[in-house]
């Protein structure tokens, strides 16, 4: 039963205005702004748009200030933005081949077509607080060096020319990319829906099942086949013009498992392969991502399901961050008129139990 | 005029894709210091738009597979008819719709003979010139943290 009950508007209306003071913070700073957010903030930014399903940096690095910093919240911020905008229709697929570089490693192959390219990564610092950043010291500007003509090759690529790798995955013709922005989710779900599920999954999510799966829960024998960062042409076709033009760039990360596959009754020993691919800066997720979708393939490859990270529905209905924090959050809202139920409710089995107890202690009294 | 039935020549096929690519690179301020530079402003009557939307990019499955839904980038397109009757329209990334209602404008006179010249002039080519200085730059900033391996002279033999 749902009792109306007013009140909390005065309460509720202060309450954002103490937020919003509390956002601002102390007045006698700079006020921090969204082109900072961006540009000094940069993965930070990046999150907030693979996890919300918007590619926009200023509008991401917004939510990130509206957010105080909180990014699940920045997302969620980003998400109801979303909803508000017509769809004026679909990308020509990404053609990661064809990205400009920003960084691109290998574990798989030393010396490959275009080079290891380390690229902005922490990876080698020492992990050391440095305390140069407490001042604003000035920054060198990045070292040159004349760029190769080599194309940076797929490492996918390399191994197919064996034949002991299986090819880039294909969903049976004619079967348009589902998306779950349209559709509602249904178990099993195909590889397209899963990896947009993953796409935009939380990273700490992914993370965590990524590891469960290298600490032996689901384990899939990775190596790094390749991770690169870079800006790729975003092209849609323009039914006016009759043929596709460039909207502009965006830059991704994506990731390239391979997985060493001793065989099954449905597929010979060979390399298989996970794939990540997500909006901005975020390798950790990139590569996540990919151990995830190479372990939920374990039905497909005819492999037994024995852990978390192999159980589809498990994974996919759990990996978005702003279902979780809705439903995990709403548990603060009010819900008294229920609790005052469950109140009564166990009020009345100690009454019955208390009851039974003392009857039967009469019994026990009036038998003795 | 029906905007969906307009057509364009194969040969110009090419230059407006490119025309149209630059534009979407440009930014607000280079768009509108060639405006400024524009003697005669062209009178544009707004056809649809400026409007923001969104468009789903889309990735491939391993790479180069069976496409899938990355998720959505926000987009704002313009298209305006000048008093000849040309069209323009414009499309770009981003939330900006003085861009794209300029941009649209510069696409129509770029199809006009008259203005073709002053549009490559003015806009295309410097757009041009600086998204490859900007990409040669980065290739050189990357270049550089190629890692060189090279084998240590082992002890014995």
């Amino acid at each position: 039963m749902y009792v109306a009950v007013k009140g909390g508007e005065a309460a509720i209306t202060n309450a954002h205005r103490l937020l919003a003071d509390r956002r601002r913070g102390d007045r006698s700073l700079p006020s921090v702004t969204i082109d900072q957010i961006a540009e000094q903030l940069g993965l930070a930014v990046d999150r907030v748009m693979a996890e919300a399903s918007l590619y926009d940096r200023s509008l991401a690095a917004l939510a990130v200030r509206q957010s105080r910093g909180d990014l699940i919240e920045a997302i969620f911020l980003l998400r109801a933005y979303r909803t508000t905008l017509p769809r004026f229709g679909s990308s020509v697929p990404l053609d990661t081949a064809d990205m400009q570089v920003e960084r691109r490693v290998s574990a798989t192959y030393k010396d490959l077509p275009g080079g290891q390219l380390l690229g902005p990564t922490f990876d080698y610092t020492h992990r050391l607080l440095d305390p140069s950043l407490l001042s604003d010291e000035a920054v060198e500007e990045p070292a040159r060096r004349e760029a190769g003509e080599e194309a940076i090759m797929r490492v996918s690529d390399i191994l197919a020319h064996e034949g002991l790798i299986e090819a880039d995955g294909d969903l049976p013709q004619d079967q348009p990319a589902g998306d779950l922005t349209r559709e509602p989710l249904e178990f099993p779900m195909s590889r397209d829906l899963r990896l947009q599920a993953l796409a935009r999954g939380d990273e700490g999510f992914l993370l965590a099942l990524g590891y469960s799966t290298q600490r032996g829960y689901g384990r899939n024998h990775p190596f790094v086949g390749e991770v690169r960062i870079g800006e790729v042409e975003v092209e849609m076709d323009i039914p006016e013009l009759g043929f596709a033009v460039s909207l502009g760039r965006i830059r991704v990360t994506e990731c390239q498992m391979v997985n060493q596959f001793k065989g099954s009754s449905k597929a010979p020993p060979q390399f298989t392969r996970g794939y990540g691919l997500v909006f901005g800066q975020n390798e950790r997720k990139a590569m996540s991502m990919s151990l995830v979708d190479r372990a939920l393939r374990a039905e497909e490859l005819g492999e037994d399901i024995t852990a978390p990270a192999q159980d589809e529905e498990f994974v996919i209905s759990h990996s978005d961050n702003v279902q979780a924090t809705g439903f995990v959050e709403h548990l603060k809202l009010p819900h008294y008129v229920d609790f005052q139920a469950e109140l009564a409710m166990v009020r009345k089995m100690r009454a019955d139990i208390e009851a039974a107890r003392n009857g039967e202690n009469e019994m026990k009294d009036a038998a003795e | 005029m029906d905007v969906a039935q307009q057509t364009v020549p194969d040969t110009d096929l090419a230059g407006r894709r490119r025309c149209a690519g630059l534009l979407a690179g440009a930014t607000l301020n280079e768009i509108r210091a060639a405006w400024d530079t524009l003697a005669e402003k062209p009178e544009a009557r707004p056809v649809r738009g400026p409007e923001t939307g969104l468009v789903m990019v889309r990735g491939r499955i391993g790479g180069g597979g069976s496409p899938f839904n990355l998720g959505e980038a926000t987009v704002t397109r313009a298209t305006v008819a000048l008093a000849s009757g040309t069209v323009g329209h414009a499309q770009a990334l981003g939330t900006d719709k003085d861009k794209a209602r300029l941009s649209a404008i510069f696409d129509a006179l770029w199809q006009e003979e008259a203005s073709r010249d002053f549009v490559e002039t003015a806009i295309l080519a410097p757009v041009e010139t600086r998204l490859a200085a900007e990409e040669a730059q980065k290739a050189e900033e990357t270049a550089a943290t190629r890692v060189d391996f090279f084998t240590m002279v082992r002890g014995d033999d």
